[in-house]
């Protein structure tokens, strides 16, 4: 099947009020060596993706540790350039913009990264930091840009006396505040958020994970969300997309995915996670798969998963499937043995709690 | 109750650094019992580490120091032990399991010679073709495929998921009494994840090894522990059995990180977190450290001033409390377990 049938297929649901589109997007990442760095092979960290992110809404981006979704973020904001494809923002086709083409369309999209300690400048302070974006666009004047800085940190739950110290004076999460108050500082449209709380302990993590929900309640804010946690992704997101060795293999909204997951690999990593409940010990399925992810140097033929699922058959092998709605389903999945499977219902049932 | 493996009593620990001394453990006495598993559950800076590290002689000294307590492991205490005998309990009666397998195996040996040198070091008299086979039969029972052949592969040719297995390996091949597990998945992908605890599951059912298994994350508390220790800020605020943790805690505290965790199966309109920082260990708090982010305590002045003592809670003599008023916190107060989609 063609790549644009299966685009439209896949996202046909998205309409006119989309603000970030991207089609067949590829970054190949060249892996180099001999004294004359001949390039003996490519990283396929994002290998032809489709996605359509619609206004205000939150997209969840979940995978494991080399699955491509952190390549996927800064390729989409061009922090690095996109191998092949097309990333359409705001109905402008960013993909050939250069570094001053993409100053203004950098005020609209805005990243907020995993390590609040390794993304903010030491040596500026809180102000400096969260004035820097307003300077470097020429916004920010006097009184009037001091006061912005202030009513930021304000918004993310800081005071303004914040302002004089440094980074190292604050702990993860009021650093992690930092970060989202620099992020804000030029009004943006969407904020292409990566691991914003992976880095932090679960009481502080509520904290910034509900500081982002009012945020995007209050300016009208689109989330691109990437995290490998699928707890937080199933509480932030509105749709969520399944990524696996570069590629999506399932994307719908929070209901189909947690709810009516098709895609074997989604319903294994669903059926991974513990489950903070000891009641529910030995009562859910449990889908162990087994090797590890290979490479993304050398991805499987066919389907990525196969070599580690267990529907695989011979076609896997051979022919890689499309992104499609597929066996009944109403969102898209990339598996030829598609159907739904509910690893987070229980086996049997639960006793009612104790009320006593 | 059978006699417990390990008791730790009133053990202080702190740290000198140069903004101060940290107090990094204060007044933790819990109890190990034979077969059992013990988590040790809290966030970063609660001590859940350095309180079972330092008994076992793990930290640093300086700038750690062993203030006070005792920790009895057989009739001995092992603060009190000479190094030497100390390091043949370690890695013998007692071994470990750490987060990070590629910094705590050797990275230019093979995976093979380095659990036969464990299996050797507490077994003298074991000749190398018995130690090999030995090796060979650990790896294939926590799941690493062609041993015979990864025997002879270095740890960097293992990838995350296989170093983590070759370590319980080696932790496991001299038949420990006790076994620290220290964030035993925190590195791995979840679907690994799955695989390690399945491994752990069968190596304790294996060995029958009383178990400590130190963690963050409440989901393997749920999944594998008897009993659970919550620490904050250094000290013990909850102890009881995995059930009446998480269904009915009596510390603000643990119902507060129960709270504000994410749930995978279900929808919720707002998270709910703890407010605030967690303290200072320098300058802690006056009176319970945890008063300043309490829901419970609502201005109350007995936990501005008075530390509360981890006592038996109302509902029996196994669930202790260090709260005030643990005696208000009832059932409703926690999110219970609804099951999926509840």
């Amino acid at each position: 099947m063609s790549e644009a049938v299966a685009s439209t297929q896949s996202m046909g649901s998205l309409n006119g009020d989309e603000i970030l589109r991207v089609e067949g997007l590829v970054k190949h990442f060249p892996i180099k060596a001999g004294v004359l760095k001949h390039t003996v092979g490519q990283v396929r960290a994002v290998d032809g993706v489709d996605l359509a992110v619609r206004r205000g809404e939150t997209l969840g981006v979940v995978g494991e540790s080399g699955c491509g979704k952190t390549t996927l973020g800064r390729t989409i904001i061009k922090l690095t350039e996109p191998t092949a494809g097309k990333i359409v923002f705001d109905e402008q086709d960013i993909t050939t913009y250069k570094r001053r083409q993409m100053r203004p369309v950098r005020r609209d999209i805005q990243i907020v990264f995993q390590d609040p300690y390794a993304s903010l400048n030491p040596r500026m302070t809180v102000r400096e930091i969260v004035a820097e974006p307003l300077r470097i666009h020429g916004l920010y004047r006097g009184g009037e840009g001091r006061r912005r800085v202030e009513e930021l940190l304000r918004t993310v739950g800081l005071s303004p006396e914040h302002g004089n110290r440094f980074p190292h004076e604050f702990s993860g999460g009021q650093r992690q505040r930092i970060g989202v108050a620099r992020a804000l500082a030029l009004n943006p449209k969407m904020m292409v958020l990566d691991e914003p709380v992976s880095a932090l302990d679960v009481s502080i993590q509520a904290q910034v994970v509900n500081l982002l929900a009012q945020l995007q309640n209050e300016f009208g804010l689109t989330f691109l969300f990437i995290a490998h946690d699928l707890s937080v992704v199933r509480h932030v997101s509105d749709r969520v997309a399944v990524m696996y060795l570069g590629k999506i293999m399932e994307v719908g909204t929070r209901e189909q995915i947690y709810g009516r997951p098709m895609h074997p690999y989604t319903q294994a990593l669903l059926s991974a996670v513990p489950i903070d409940s000891p009641d529910q010990r030995g009562k859910r399925t449990r889908i162990v798969l087994e090797g590890d992810v290979p490479s993304p140097a050398n991805p499987p033929s066919g389907c990525r998963f196969r070599t580690r699922c267990w529907k695989a058959q011979e076609i896997c092998a051979q022919e890689e499937p499309a992104l499609i709605p597929r066996a009944g389903g109403d969102h898209p999945v990339a598996c030829h043995f598609a159907e739904v499977m509910k690893p987070l219902d229980l086996v049997e049932s639960v006793a009612a709690p104790q009320a006593s | 109750m059978p006699e417990p493996v390990l008791s730790i009593r009133d053990l202080t620990v702190e740290f000198g650094t140069e903004d101060g001394v940290v107090r990094a453990v204060t007044g933790v006495s819990y109890d190990l019992y034979p077969g059992e598993v013990l988590g040790i559950v809290g966030e970063s800076g609660s001590g859940k580490s350095v309180s079972m590290l330092s008994v076992l002689g793990l930290i640093p000294q300086p700038p750690g120091r062993i203030v006070e307590g005792t920790a009895n492991f057989e009739g001995e205490d092992l603060l009190k032990m000479p190094k030497g005998k100390l390091r043949d309990v370690r890695g013998g009666k007692v071994s470990m399991i750490f987060q990070d397998p590629m910094t705590s195996l050797n990275p230019v040996l093979t995976i093979g010679d380095q659990i036969s040198e464990a299996i050797k070091a507490h077994r003298p008299g074991t000749n190398d073709n018995a130690a090999n086979s030995r090796t060979v039969e650990l790896l294939e029972m926590v799941g690493v495929p062609f041993a015979e052949r990864r025997v002879q592969q270095y740890p960097h040719e293992f990838s995350g998921g296989m170093r983590q297995r070759a370590m319980i390996a080696m932790a496991i091949a001299n038949d420990p009494t006790i076994l620290v597990a220290d964030e035993p998945t925190t590195a791995l992908d979840v679907t690994i994840q799955a695989q390690i605890v399945e491994v752990l599951k069968a190596a304790q059912r294996e060995t029958h090894a009383a178990t400590v298994l130190i963690t963050h994350d409440l989901g393997l508390i749920a999944e594998l522990a008897d009993r659970v220790v919550v620490m904050y800020a250094g000290r013990v605020v909850e102890l009881a059995d995995v059930f009446t943790i998480f269904n009915a805690p009596r510390h603000p505290y643990t119902v507060g990180l129960m709270k504000s965790l994410a749930r995978l199966d279900a929808d919720q309109e707002w998270l709910e977190p703890i407010p605030g920082q967690p303290p200072s260990l320098i300058t802690p708090p006056p009176g319970c450290a945890f008063h300043p982010r309490c829901a419970q305590s609502q201005g109350r002045e007995i936990c501005r001033t008075e530390l509360p003592e981890l006592r038996p809670s109302s509902d029996g003599g196994d669930h202790l409390s260090a709260c005030h008023f643990a005696d208000e916190l009832t059932v409703t107060h926690v999110r219970v377990a609804a099951g999926a989609g509840g």
